[in-house]
């Protein structure tokens, strides 16, 4: 009988040695995969928190008018009534947010309204567009239009 | 942009996947070939190409254990690359890689290389002293029995694992065309035949190299060539050839004929950029030209020398024409934009971390292993199979 | 002091510094301290994106917002989360539009001075289509990139190997590699945003309104009737991705 198993012995040794290799793996396995792993779906639902916990940067219409009533006052039945106001002001969530030392840069009307409103091929036919050079010579657009209320009464 | 034609999305501008990347199934084809080879004498009986089976079976190892390092190079993040067992995603054909590797390195490589020359490990730890009894012991287990019975016992587990491992060689290079050829965004790629295909070249160019490094072993050791040996092993690339270019034209037939949105992009492709690495290198030079000289060497009979010089340009011009195939698989994939509208250049660089320089090392690294690993392993000497053969 | 007098202080005292808490916390949201959103319910959500052709002016506000939003880099080669293209098609071919899209719309479009004649000019607002069936969800080795409960495709910086299978697997071409992370990234609709009630950036910054946040699960959300009313296209459908980015007069020769 040992006689028998000596033959095999080898191979034994073999397979203990596999043996040993899977519990080792099982046991890696078992303290290096996350425990909330597999919850929600085959992914890490600590994920979905990392993906949220970014800083907001843009605040959104509805918060510069609570304060900036007036603006919505003047904004009333204008083409520009639909724009976001950080549209053209850029990012306010920190100004919104009562940071006020952070203030809206001074923009430049002949590039921001030049950046929509210049005459472009592929722009809609019911898109205000105008040729600059046709149209109210080298001034800022501001000297005629106000922003808020563009229309020309 | 500079080396852009036409459209392409904005995010294609840089190729995702690099010259490693080719390597990769360049070298685990090679690995599967070399083991289809050895289990040609194993399993399948075929006498005449027994000097080579040592040496393949060998072979297999040192470029499969260079094989991760493409990949590993590649990564972002190679530290993480063990997640890939911790947490597998059974719907991605890449999260195979590390079970399939570690099954076909382990349970199929290294046992079966472990069976067959345990015998000769076991004499050589009864005849060495110090470090090396050391070592050897370890890899005999400290089993000391080479009996006749346990000699038994090894051949036909080392049958079994050859007949097991058939298949886990199919699956190891079949499971990397399927990684390519179930992308459906990228119609180069996507194609039923791609496994399939992938799978034959990477018989040819296994059996190419194993067919070269016996005749340079040969030379090197000034022992003469075994003529039979090499002239069975040609006839096997020849008609893995004949397969293989069948695969690859009926693909191309396929695709000239069904003339989908995406022909005339890859057309132009094909007439341009990868013109050399396709037309020229894969087409005539890797396939063409070997497949008319083997088949030459059928309906021929050339002298020895002449032979010889055939089979030794044939495998040469077959390893490049299978690394130009990957070459035109993987980049050519990526230089068409997905809109069908323009192409991009890749640049590869030289010292970087994806270059060429760190892929000829690559490329050269497996044969030092095995040299290391006839050293150790030597392949030559082989009284117990030759036993095999007389009983 | 007596018990009820006590109980009473206690209770206004917390409340005071709940309160005071709460907005310290609302205040740190909007300020822009990264911090989760806690009453948020993902499995009342299902997110998509309605894109009006018709109305895009190839501004490239959206383009700028989304990279100020969510500091996605600007010098690096191949980085875009969100992009504008302009399609010139002939009349009589379709199927070979002329397409550009400088720096992905980020500085607007040069002017094209002559188009040609009867040459069809358009903008089309690219992003990443959050598929219900996303391949690139599919083909990720580890779990890193998934689609939460409320239908947003998103990645895990933590587990990205940055193997880049999943930039290959996209049709949509809307996945790059960070370079600073060197992990895959994308347009996650902005789910630090949405989670809390806002609009994605590209949407607030949108002029015209051709790019709308939709929940369609949302009885009372415009989508419903818009879907109706209008004939929506999505990219690629023959890939059967389940793209929830809804083109509204998307022409046929837009890939």
């Amino acid at each position: 009988m040992s006689g028998r198993f000596r033959d095999i012995e080898h191979v034994v040794r073999a397979a203990v040695l596999f043996a040993v290799g899977f519990v080792a793996f099982a046991i890696i396995r078992w303290a290096l995969v996350p425990a909330d792993f597999g919850v929600y779906g085959f992914y890490r639902a600590g994920a979905l928190a990392d993906n949220q916990a970014r800083p907001v940067k843009y605040a959104g219409q509805t918060l510069c008018l609570d304060c900036h009533t007036d603006v919505g006052d003047t904004r009333k039945g204008s083409r520009h009534a639909t724009i976001n106001c950080e549209a053209c002001h850029g990012p306010m969530a920190r100004h919104a947010s009562g940071n006020f030392d952070v203030k809206p840069q001074a923009l430049n009307p002949r590039l921001l309204c030049l950046q929509c409103h210049t005459k472009g091929v592929g722009k809609p036919g019911f898109f205000p567009q105008i040729v600059p050079a046709d149209h109210g010579g080298d001034g800022p657009c501001t000297d005629c239009h106000k922003p808020h209320h563009p229309k020309i009464e | 942009m500079p080396g852009v034609d036409g459209f392409i999305y904005p995010n294609e501008v840089e190729l995702q996947w690099s010259v490693l990347i080719v390597l990769y199934p360049f070298l685990t084809g090679l690995v599967a070939g070399a083991f289809i080879l050895a289990s040609l004498e194993r399993v399948f009986n075929v006498a005449a190409v027994h000097p080579t089976y040592r040496l393949a079976l060998l072979t297999a190892l040192a470029f499969l254990l260079v094989a991760p390092l493409p990949l590993q190079m590649h990564l972002g993040h190679p530290e993480r690359s063990f997640s890939m067992y911790l947490t597998p995603h059974r719907e991605s054909a890449m999260a195979m890689f590390g079970f399939v590797y570690l099954w076909y390195l382990m349970a199929v490589l290294v046992l079966e290389i472990w069976f067959d020359y345990r015998k000769d490990l076991v004499l050589a730890w009864r005849a060495s002293r110090g470090l090396k009894r050391k070592l050897y012991g370890v890899a005999t287990l400290w089993s000391d029995n080479i009996s006749e019975r346990s000699l038994q016992i090894d051949d036909r587990l080392a049958r079994f694992i050859t007949v097991v491992g058939i298949p886990s060689a199919f699956l190891l290079h079949g499971y990397v065309g399927f990684i390519f050829g179930s992308v459906k965004a990228n119609p180069w790629w996507s194609t039923p035949l791609m496994p399939v295909v992938f799978l034959f070249s990477a018989m040819v160019s296994g059996i190419a190299l194993v067919m070269l490094l016996y005749m340079a072993f040969c030379r090197i050791r000034r022992v003469p060539i075994d003529m039979p040996c090499v002239d069975t092993i040609a006839r096997y690339l020849f008609y893995a050839f004949l397969i293989d270019f069948s695969l690859e034209m009926l693909d191309l037939i396929h695709r000239l004929y069904e003339a989908d949105e995406s022909l005339h992009a890859l057309d132009f492709m094909v007439k341009t950029r990868l013109f050399v690495s396709q037309i020229v290198l894969q087409i005539i030079l890797g396939t063409l030209v070997p497949i008319a000289l083997l088949g030459m060497i059928q309906v021929t009979r050339l002298g020895e020398r002449a032979r010889r010089s055939v089979y030794a340009v044939a495998g040469a011009l077959t390893l490049v024409g299978i690394l130009a195939m990957r070459w035109n698989v993987v980049i050519g994939g990526q230089l068409f934009s997905k809109s069908f509208l323009g192409y991009t250049t890749y640049k590869m660089g030289f010292a970087t971390r994806e270059g060429l320089l760190p892929a000829i090392l690559i490329l050269v690294l497996p044969f030092v292993i095995l040299a290391v690993l006839v050293r150790i392993l030597p392949p030559w000497t082989d009284e117990a199979s030759a036993q095999r053969q007389k009983a | 002091m007596d018990q009820p007098r006590r109980a009473f202080l206690e209770q206004t005292g917390r409340f005071i510094l709940l309160t005071g808490a709460a907005s310290l916390a609302w205040d740190y949201v909007l300020a822009g301290a990264p911090e989760a959103a806690p009453n948020y319910v993902a499995t009342d959500h299902w997110w998509g994106m309605i894109i009006d052709i018709d109305k895009c002016i190839g501004c490239g506000n959206c383009v700028r917002a989304c990279k100020a939003e969510n500091d996605v880099p600007t010098d690096e080669p191949g980085c875009y989360r969100t992009w504008v293209e302009r399609y010139q098609v002939r009349p009589d071919d379709m199927e070979h539009p002329i397409v550009d899209s400088p720096n992905g719309g980020y500085d607007g479009f040069p002017e094209i001075d002559k188009p040609g004649e009867g040459v069809k000019v358009f903008f089309v607002p690219k992003l990443c289509n959050h598929c219900a069936h996303s391949p690139c969800v599919q083909v990720c080795p580890v779990g890193a990139t998934f689609e939460s409960p409320d239908g947003v495709v998103l990645v895990d910086k933590d587990r990205c190997l940055g193997c880049r299978y999943c930039v290959q697997a996209c049709p949509y071409g809307c996945r790059y590699i960070d370079p600073r992370t060197h992990t895959a990234d994308k347009c996650t609709l902005c789910y630090h945003r949405i989670t809390k009630g806002l609009t994605t950036a590209c949407c607030e910054a949108c002029p015209t309104a051709a790019r709308q946040l939709v929940d369609l699960k949302n009885p009372n959300d415009p989508v419903h009737e818009y879907l109706r009313t209008h004939k929506v296209h999505v990219l690629k459908p023959n890939l059967a991705t389940g793209a929830k980015a809804f083109y509204n007069g998307l022409d046929g020769s837009v890939r």
